[in-house]
């Protein structure tokens, strides 16, 4: 930054394209409802002021895919919703971004049966998995934080 | 009534078509031919005394390897005299259709379909005879004993995905 250094008037501050449009990325996640068993109960949670994932940015949970731009996936996807799931992930602007919350929604978990599909992976692509049965929303909001160093690190101006 | 009243009542009115009858921690259960189900079920509902006017369940079990595979198995209810009756009734695999309660209770359509799609018992003038819980173009009835836990590759084969690349 050495020639840049004094170049331009007050207030301005120089960084790279990356880092800024990450920045604002990583810094307004919002969510969409995907809740599907008793993983939700504890993505509700995660919105109270008890844990208030609004200091991340991403408490707007929408209830559109359209405004999203992360699906939680929490609890167990069968077969049958298998087909809804794809269709509201197609939906989603990008950038996208898919959490499985839960050992149901990461890999079918106890439910090893027939109309169980044995982790969303195969239906979309998944950057966070949290475990735990249901995980605590201290674990979705690392998984949350995890996400965020993820989209810190991505380049979109050239690959 | 009490149950050992109910169950007098029905074996007096059709007692050749009762295969067996039975009291056990004060519920009472009919076995029936499964050709007189309409016939009995029609008399539990219009009967003043009896007035069963509520269907509560229709279950089905495998007994795999038997004869008579499949058992069906109805739970009704008077809201007016608060009693209780459970009927079975019993089809071979060959030919595992029964008629359906529908024309007597407006309730057991959804439950015939239960059925239906789980166990694969036809119901004989059913209106509406679809799965109702597993996929449309699910093949089988996955809680038949001989169907496989984990299913035949159903929960793993995907249609849907758009083929992007």
């Amino acid at each position: 930054m050495g020639i840049l250094e004094r170049q331009f008037e007050e207030n301005v501050l120089t960084t790279t394209v990356d880092a800024m449009v990450n920045w604002a990325r990583k810094s307004s996640i919002w969510p969409m409802t995907f809740g599907l068993a008793c993983c939700a109960i504890e993505m509700m949670a995660i919105t109270v002021p008890r844990y208030d994932i609004a200091r991340l940015g991403a408490e707007v949970f929408r209830a559109t895919p359209r405004q999203s731009d992360l699906m939680i996936v929490a609890g167990t996807l069968t077969r049958k919703m298998a087909s809804v799931l794809r269709q509201v992930y197609d939906q989603m602007p990008e950038p996208r971004y898919v959490i499985a919350m839960g050992t149901c929604a990461t890999s079918g978990g106890i439910f090893n049966t027939y109309s169980v599909v044995q982790g969303v992976d195969q239906i979309v692509p998944v950057d966070v998995f949290v475990p735990g049965c249901p995980p605590r929303p201290e674990a979705l909001i690392h998984g949350i934080i995890t996400l965020q160093k993820k989209i810190e690190q991505q380049k979109f101006l050239r690959k | 009534m009490t149950p050992e009243l109910i169950i007098d009542k029905i074996k007096n009115r059709f007692p050749d078509n009762i295969l067996s009858t039975k009291v056990e921690f004060g519920e009472g259960t009919v076995s029936i031919k499964r050709g007189s189900l309409l016939d009995v079920c029609r008399f539990l509902h219009d009967d003043p005394e009896l007035y069963f006017d509520f269907i509560t369940d229709i279950c089905s079990v495998d007994f795999i390897g038997h004869e008579e595979r499949f058992e069906v198995v109805y739970h009704f209810y008077s809201v007016r005299h608060n009693h209780r009756i459970r009927i079975k009734a019993r089809a071979p695999e060959k030919d595992a259709v029964i008629d359906s309660l529908c024309p007597i209770w407006k309730g057991a359509n959804w439950l015939e379909r239960e059925v239906y799609d789980l166990m694969g018992i036809n119901f004989i003038g059913h209106p509406d005879m679809r799965r109702i819980l597993m996929p449309e173009d699910f093949a089988g009835h996955p809680l038949r004993k001989d169907y496989p836990t984990e299913g035949r590759g159903e929960r793993s084969t995907f249609d849907f995905i758009p083929d992007i690349d």
